[in-house]
């Protein structure tokens, strides 16, 4: 597949991220970061978890067992920018979108969303097993004299259109703008990181060329213990997961409370 | 014309066939597909050069290290300081968010004074010049009037030079009142000072320590510098599972740090003192603990003699004879056994360290606590060692030339302090600002006029009711915020402060840091209102009152105090943004300043201070109950404050960003929960998100309910750093101020305050 699409293309990556769960601590630091990062908006009353418009979440998950053997982790959430395999099991949201906005970019792997093509129908949203994708119920509006901080980089939506995470794509563009600028064709590692990736006091997040042997992602990825979201769906994401704790592994497939092993939302 | 059938068809077809092509349909559905993607109130933001700029974060006492993306003149991005000595690229949510601090409508965007009643928020703007006239008129009066002792100062820190003006200037003018807002840090300050004869900060070598003991400090949720103790913890969990750190977690609730803990100790709240005796006792007994230390360094560990030949108890004979494990088992909830197998892995550890101050070390907390805390890393030896605690200087800086006093200055100067710091009963606190609401609404104490600079002790005071009370005795309320904080809300007057990103400032060393390190605030933006800075101002204000007070500061301006204050650093501080200072703590040999110059597990600095101590035991340090205020047949639970890292609870309101990462068990609509444990909520019929009253001797709120096997059973949690009524509708009103349902308890020898929790009752209504 990806080799016909790239023929004659030059290089290709494959960028994705791997997030130690030991290390996240659940501050928060990385909602915080994107939302700066991406203009995302916000409104006064925003505790409605279901229309609230996160690109990076941080999901709270507990063991379900009873004082004092409670536990609980946090797991970030960001599009998992799924690859697929083949025509069988594209990429979810690609594959049902009629209108041709959201593409599975096989240059780079990550999967856009153009919001002037979306015209809002939300079917990405419901083929979407991890929710990573919002709508836009609402105008964004913010308060007067707020708009002071949105960046160019990244347009502001309207109502009527899904977004969600682009891994920063801009910031792939700018890496691109200066390499190209420097004469060079490769971008490095440390050119192009994630809002969230940067922010991440613990330095939980680690992003970069999944298929590059020379980025730590490509390591981290193979460890023995590394896990994916909902795997057995097929969708084959590209943000992966450690953890040394078995039960929060256990829940990485199975996250509704009744499906198993007790683990429940918190 | 006659319009038969043949007729009419014709003409539909032909009408149609003209429409169809006609351009118009096209044109139509151009337009349409125009116009649904017309959205001209969507903001295109402009585009711009793009620059970067360092700073350094105040939002919290952490002090990070930021750089910020700017497109023009706007800032479009905070993110953390690559290679800054604190947080090294990391950022927490608060910081990330400040952009909206710094844009946000709650902005005081030029002076204000209050035109309606106190607390109603009716403001007229007003030019600087009236503001400064009328604080200096106001203060000229007081002085004039032989009250200058009546003026009080509320500032957040009290390092760096802006807090020190205002020290400065209260010394000039004549008031003793300058208060600080309350830490943690205190109590550590007053046990160092005790114990080691210190006057220094708390610094924790978090980074090569390799068992954590915490007692409740909520270690990734704010504590210390935040951004700096999560890279810690990232530490802890790196290497393979044998190089790993233990952390260990002792507290009533599953924060995030007990999450994170390889063990979490859920003991009774209030009893942790207990428990650290409990471990010295087995670390006593079975001769753990570093025999070289406790020998040649320390001093009180054995019984003693004193002067006048008579004997006094030693800290080994107390903790043997009255913290055996199964008598700490009994107050701690905790087994014997886990407690003996606590102290033998904490003691055996390479590198151990216990580190105090519960939550974020918001409250000060109980000084025997501490003190007990701090004894175990004296018993393991960790005092001033890699990966132990050691006392942490600042960086050395110009002195100012001294204040010359008038006779009014000195008269002022020499009164009592209105919260009884200093005083025969506190000789040795500093200042009590939890105290001094209490002495105005109960002991006769006045204040004529209150100056409030980077604080918010209207909102963050303990006893919202009273403090509300206290400050309506004040005549005179002037808050120098950037934001329209509680305090400012209801203030007289408001002379804004440029905004954190806007001015030039130092910031002192980070709390919990085990380096000296000065951070510059840098202006990265222009000030984006008609604000000055409170350094400027206040020297106006000295300026316009005249006479020594106006002598007490020679300078031109902010600028040249901040550069003179630097000296040969000031070059350094421009250029790098930050001055660290080479320290190491000094060897045990040189390192306390005690009466018997070591390490004293036995405090006789309170002799030295002429502090009454009757027992021996007084003496060292014990578990002295804090007993939480009111009586258990009413008010049957325990309510405790939660402290989270996404809700800031200081005197920065909680930015939107930061809101909306709150979960939806912690709030919904306008309404927060409270935590219980399923057991708990059976007992007294409660489920899963119904609406309760939360009734405590001090206040009460309706309140929703989160059942949470998080949370110990009788034990409330409540999230702090809700329930404002300044800032604006994106924070004001959401939920409930956790401060307003707590009182007040003062640790009985600082003076300080102690509180942990208060007793409460739950109690379910319908809807």
């Amino acid at each position: 597949m990806k080799e016909e699409h790239q023929k004659g293309h030059g290089k290709t990556y494959k960028y994705g991220m791997v997030v130690d769960l030991d290390k996240c601590t659940g501050c928060g630091a990385c909602m915080v970061a994107c939302m700066a990062e991406n203009n995302i908006s916000f409104r006064k009353d925003d505790t409605n978890k279901l229309v609230s418009n996160f690109w990076m979440r941080v999901y709270k998950i507990s063991n379900g067992l009873p004082f004092p053997d409670a536990d609980i982790s946090y797991i970030p959430r960001p599009c998992m920018h799924c690859e697929g395999h083949g025509h069988h099991h594209a990429t979810p949201c690609v594959s049902v979108c009629p209108a041709c906005a959201t593409d599975y970019d096989h240059e780079t792997g990550i999967v856009s969303q153009v919001y002037t093509r979306c015209f809002g129908c939300r079917y990405c949203m419901a083929a979407c097993p991890y929710h990573a994708r919002v709508f836009n119920w609402w105008d964004p509006r913010w308060p007067e004299g707020m708009e002071k901080y949105l960046s160019p980089d990244v347009s502001p939506r309207m109502r009527g259109v899904v977004e969600k995470c682009s891994f920063c794509f801009h910031r792939l563009q700018r890496a691109r703008n200066k390499a190209y600028a420097e004469k060079r064709r490769e971008i490095g590692e440390d050119e192009y990181q994630t809002a969230c990736t940067e922010a991440c006091p613990g330095g939980a997040i680690t992003f970069g060329d999944l298929d590059n042997p020379e980025h730590k992602v490509c390591k981290l990825k193979d460890a023995p213990g590394t896990f994916r979201l909902l795997e057995k769906l097929g969708t084959n994401p590209k943000v992966y997961y450690t953890t040394t704790r078995d039960w929060v592994q256990k829940a990485a497939d199975v996250y509704v409370g009744n499906e198993g092993n007790g683990v429940t939302p918190a | 014309m006659k319009m038969d059938r043949r007729s009419f068809i014709i003409f539909s077809l032909g009408a149609g066939a003209g429409i169809t092509f006609s351009p118009l349909p096209w044109k139509l559905t151009d337009d349409m597909a125009i116009w649904t993607q017309n959205w001209p109130w969507t903001p295109v933001p402009p585009e711009g050069v793009v620059t970067h700029a360092d700073s350094v974060c105040n939002l919290c006492p952490g002090g990070c290290g930021i750089t910020v993306r700017k497109v023009g003149d706007r800032v479009t991005k905070i993110e953390g300081r690559e290679g800054y000595q604190v947080n090294n690229g990391g950022i927490c949510p608060l910081g990330a968010a400040g952009l909206q601090l710094l844009y946000g409508p709650w902005r005081v965007q030029s002076p204000l004074r209050r035109v309606g009643k106190r607390g109603s928020g009716q403001f007229e703007t007003i030019s600087w010049e009236d503001a400064i006239d009328e604080v200096v008129k106001k203060l000229g009066d007081l002085r004039v009037k032989g009250q200058a002792s009546t003026v009080a100062c509320i500032t957040g820190l009290d390092r760096g030079t802006v807090p020190q003006l205002f020290d400065r200037f209260l010394k000039a003018y004549g008031s003793p009142n300058f208060i600080r807002t309350a830490s943690a840090g205190d109590t550590y300050e007053f046990a160092l000072g005790l114990m080691q004869g210190a006057t220094a900060s708390v610094g924790y070598d978090l980074e090569r320590a390799s068992f954590i003991l915490s007692f409740g400090s909520g270690l990734i949720e704010g504590w210390g510098s935040p951004v700096r103790v999560i890279k810690a913890h990232s530490v802890w969990r790196s290497g393979n599972k044998k190089d790993r750190a233990t952390l260990v977690q002792i507290e009533p609730r599953l924060s995030n740090t007990a999450a994170k803990a390889d063990i979490w100790y859920a003991a009774n709240p209030g009893t942790e003192a207990a428990l650290a005796l409990g471990l010295a006792h087995v670390i006593v007994k079975g001769s753990l603990y570093n025999a070289d230390f406790v020998k040649n360094y320390a001093f009180g560990f054995e019984d003693w003699n004193d002067s006048k030949g008579q004997n006094h108890m030693g800290f080994k004979s107390l903790v043997l004879s009255k913290y055996s494990p199964e008598a700490v088992s009994k107050i701690t909830g905790l087994s014997a056994k886990d407690i003996v197998k606590l102290a033998q892995d904490f003691a055996k550890a390479d590198r151990p360290l216990a580190v105090w101050g519960r939550g974020k070390g918001t409250l000060p907390g109980s000084l025997y606590e501490c003190m007990a805390v701090h004894a175990l890393n004296a018993l393991v030896g960790n005092i001033n060692k890699p990966g132990g605690v050691s006392t942490r200087p600042e960086v050395a800086t110009q002195a100012w030339p001294e204040v010359k006093q008038d006779s009014t200055a000195e008269v002022g100067c020499s009164k009592p302090r209105v919260d009884g710091a200093g005083s025969n009963r506190y000789p040795l606190t500093k200042c009590l600002p939890e105290r001094w609401p209490k002495e105005i609404n109960e002991n006769g104490g006045t204040i004529q006029a209150l100056l409030v600079h980077e604080a918010d002790p209207f909102y963050t005071t303990l006893d919202s009711a009273a403090v509300a009370k206290a400050f309506d005795r004040i005549p005179f309320v002037v808050s120098f915020s950037s934001y329209m904080d509680d305090t400012a809300y209801n203030a007289d007057l408001i002379l804004p402060n440029h905004q954190y990103l806007e001015r030039l400032e130092d910031f002192p060393t980070p709390v919990g840091l085990q380096k000296p390190i000065l951070g510059l605030l840098q202006p990265v933006v222009s000030p984006q209102f008609d604000t000055r800075h409170v350094g400027d101002v206040l020297m106006t204000i000295a300026k316009g009152i005249g006479g020594t007070v106006a002598e007490a500061f020679p300078w031109d301006n902010y600028e040249t105090v901040l550069k003179e204050t630097m000296g040969d650093k000031w070059h350094t501080l421009e250029k790098a943004g930050y001055v660290e200072a080479d320290y190491k703590p000094p060897a045990w040999g040189k390192a306390f300043a005690t009466p018997s110059g070591k390490f004293e597990f036995c405090a006789t600095a309170f002799d030295k201070a002429g502090m009454r101590i009757s027992k021996d035991m007084d003496y060292l340090p014990h578990y002295q109950p804090i007993q939480p205020e009111g009586d258990e047949a009413t008010y049957p639970l325990i309510l405790m404050p939660v402290e989270l890292i996404r809700l800031a609870d200081g005197f920065i309101g909680n930015p939107p960003f930061c809101t909306k990462t709150l979960e939806a068990t912690e709030l919904k609509g306008n309404e927060l929960f409270v935590e219980v444990n399923p057991k708990t909520a059976a007992d007294y019929r409660l489920s899963e998100g119904q609406h309760a009253i939360i009734e405590t001797p001090k206040g009460e709120g309706k309140v929703l309910v989160h059942l949470s096997e998080g949370i110990m059973p009788g034990v409330i949690g409540m999230p702090k750093g809700l329930g404002h009524v300044g800032y604006d509708d994106y924070l004001a009103g959401k939920g409930v101020n956790v401060n307003s349902l707590m009182g007040v308890v003062e640790d009985p020898i600082s003076g300080l305050c102690a509180t942990w929790g208060i007793r409460a009752k739950l109690t379910s209504v319908l809807s």
